[in-house]
């Protein structure tokens, strides 16, 4: 039950969260007129909302103690999780599977360009999403310049077209394999390096190729860009507009299916099962024969590979690239998606893509606070489910019978 | 005849510490050969310097597989350490706690297939005949060792004798010429490590030859066919079961520091 010193505690949460908000919710300034209104009103409701949210989680949080223990004493039967319940039972999953197909493949024909191209958008970051779940969630790297590797794809194409009139098509497995090779060029030097370092060195690395495309001006058209990129082609159809974006549309569902499809081999083969004995024990990983250094090369060449790709179809999306298109934010908001999704589950990272990127998106109508409800289900998803939306799974083998 | 492991003068400095000092110690093909000393003598670090995870200040490791050419084992890595026909346990249990039973055996597997990138995606005729390989021998390894009724666990759910096992179980999947046991009895009810002393034995049966670190005098008194005592990083004495027993420098050492039943 809840207890006297949570209701105290509530206070202080609900207060903090009126000073921490007082700039945001209560002031506004209209500079037109010069004058300040005091939302005095607003402030009431963050405090009392905070202080209902935070018993409420409370409150929660101690049933779900409750539970676990009597679990441990084993007067309760250990229930499985609902993400695993929907995955493992087929009379479930096939028709949630075959709707959501459905209605991928009528998305343009039901939707207007504007939010087609949104949805090429995100279908972008699920493949982003999936390719750094193998360097993060599989392989368990944190990798932070994950931005680097799209950057490197996009302007590949830009610069390959640009110089040699080279076209989409060819360029698509150029960039990935280039991709590939800067990321066994920064697996090799961070080999040594864990966790935290691990994760400085490789934000540097998205930094220092950021920083480079900005400034060397004669190599990559410096902070202008490159303009007048050509769309993917169709054996030389001319496409309208509308036609092209229809086009890049299926052509991005085939890319997230080809990802899903490799990315699934690969976590259940021999290499895949090696990246996750690698973030299990790296120490027992050596002791079992596996290859430190190989593995983790393999797994950083994998990973940049898809943002490779990615990064072409970027280019072709937009048919202009500049560098401010590869912040760290987008780093960050990938890095979301995987940790989100829970680690090295393709499920997870898929629908984790779909909610990040669509969220902001359909929020725009709360235009001022979209960000704030943004954080504020990254906050939530972490404190309740820290192991993201789909736990890990693990294939499941039988005994053959004789 | 040689025997498959001969270790010579094996050093190793930590800064100002030594933690193992001129350590002479041989494995005869089939034998079961013990090492025993009082807490921090360096038994783990001897299997740690073994195995490739510390490299040792000086000395030299032998490794001679029955029909075979000696080979060095000084200066490998870990992972080829491991090819080369050394598998080991750790004192503090290392399984992979989020992956299952099986998997966990099946990484044992890792250095003796062969599988790449574009086999996985592919999976060519050979990759998924490998494929069932690893699983059906990883099963068989488990059956063994009483661990088959749970293969899709995660290895964190499992009590802790069976943790104890499974570990066995991973390292022997990697084909070992000698299996080393760093404590395998360590926390382990009385009928467990009756079990793990009939387990060692059909392993040993089995051609392999065995070196363990454990502090079950009863336990190692009955399996050794040889037992080698370590005291601060140094060897002082071995021999037969018989001769350790009644030798005053082992008594000595151990009076100093514990006085179990030993
Ligand atoms: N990585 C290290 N760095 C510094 N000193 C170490 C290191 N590893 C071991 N030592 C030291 O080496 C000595 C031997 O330790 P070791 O763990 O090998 O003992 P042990 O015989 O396995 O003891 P136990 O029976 O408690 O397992 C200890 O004094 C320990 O402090
Ligand atoms: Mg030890």
């Amino acid at each position: 039950m809840l207890s006297f010193k949570d209701f105290g505690r509530a206070c202080v949460v609900a207060l903090w969260f009126m000073v921490l908000t007082f700039p945001l919710m209560v002031i506004k300034v209209n500079p037109i007129d010069r004058v300040i209104t005091w939302r005095w009103h607003n402030m009431v409701w963050v405090g009392v909302g905070s202080f209902l949210c935070y018993l409420a989680s409370r409150a929660w949080q101690i049933h779900r103690d409750a539970r676990l223990r009597r679990i441990r004493l084993g007067q309760e039967e250990e229930k499985e999780p609902l993400s695993r319940r929907i995955l493992q039972n087929p009379s479930i999953y096939r028709p949630l599977l075959a709707a959501g197909a459905l209605f991928f493949l009528a998305f343009p024909g039901l939707f207007s360009t504007y939010q087609t191209n949104i949805m090429i958008t995100a279908l972008m970051y699920v493949v982003l999403g999936l390719g750094l779940n193998i360097v993060v969630g599989v392989a368990g790297l944190l990798d932070l310049g994950y931005v680097a590797f799209y950057a490197v794809g996009a302007y590949a194409y830009a610069l390959l077209n640009l110089h040699f009139g080279l076209g989409f098509w060819t360029v698509l497995p150029i960039g990935g394999l280039l991709a590939a090779t800067f990321g066994i060029l920064l697996g090799f030097p961070v080999l040594r390096l864990r966790g935290d370092y691990l994760a400085i060195v490789t934000l540097g690395f998205g930094e220092i190729i950021r920083l480079i495309l900005e400034n060397w001006n004669e190599f990559s058209h410096g902070p202008s860009g490159i303009s007048n990129i050509p769309r993917p082609g169709f054996f030389g159809i001319q496409m309208s507009l509308d036609q092209s974006i229809t086009y890049l549309y299926y052509l991005m569902i085939g890319m997230v299916l080809f990802t899903i499809f490799v990315v699934n081999r690969l976590q259940n083969s021999r290499i895949g099962r090696a990246w996750f004995a690698l973030r299990e024990d790296e120490i027992a990983c050596q002791a079992m024969g596996i290859d430190k250094t190989r593995t983790k090369l393999t797994a950083f060449a994998l990973g940049a590979t898809w943002a490779g790709m990615v990064g072409v179809i970027f280019a072709a999306k937009t048919t202009f690239v500049n560098p401010a298109s590869f912040t760290f934010l987008e780093s960050a908001i990938i890095l979301c998606i995987v940790v989100l999704g829970g680690m090295g589950s393709i499920v997870g990272v898929i629908i984790a893509a779909l909610v990040l990127i669509l969220l902001p998106e359909y929020l725009r109508a709360f235009s001022e606070y979209r960000m704030l409800v943004f954080g504020a289900v990254l906050v939530i998803m972490m404190v309740f489910r820290p192991q993201g939306i789909v736990a890990n799974i693990r294939k499941t083998y039988r005994v053959e019978e004789g | 005849m040689n025997p498959i492991l001969e270790v010579k003068g094996l050093t190793m400095d930590f800064g100002g510490i030594r933690a193992l000092d001129h350590l002479d110690l041989h494995v005869n093909q089939g034998e079961i050969v013990a090492l025993i000393g009082p807490n921090g003598a360096g038994k783990t670090t001897f299997f740690n310097c073994l195995t490739g995870l510390y490299k040792p200040t000086a000395g030299d490791l032998l490794l001679t597989p029955p029909g075979g050419r000696t080979r060095r084992l000084g200066g490998l890595k870990p992972n080829h350490v491991t090819r080369q026909g050394l598998a080991r346990t750790f004192q503090n249990i290392r399984l992979f706690p989020n992956m299952t039973v099986l998997e966990n055996v099946m990484i044992g597997r890792h250095c003796r297939t062969r599988a790449k990138v574009l086999g996985a995606i592919f999976r060519d005729r050979r990759t998924r005949q490998e494929e069932r390989e690893i699983v059906a021998l990883s099963i068989s390894i488990l059956e063994e060792l009483g661990l088959a009724d749970m293969i899709n666990e995660f290895a964190k759910n499992l009590p802790y004798g069976a943790q104890r096992r499974l570990e066995i179980a991973r390292a022997l999947a990697t084909e070992p010429l000698i299996l080393l046991l760093d404590e395998p009895a360590a926390g382990m009810n009385p009928q467990e490590t009756r079990e793990l002393d009939e387990l060692i034995c059909r392993i040993r049966d089995k051609g392999l030859s065995i070196l363990l670190i454990e502090h079950d005098m009863k336990l190692v008194m009955s399996l050794s066919d040889h037992i080698f005592v370590m005291d601060y990083g140094r060897k002082i004495a071995d021999g037969t079961p018989e001769e350790i027993r009644t030798n005053p420098a082992v008594i000595k050492a151990y009076l100093g520091e514990d006085v179990d039943d030993a």
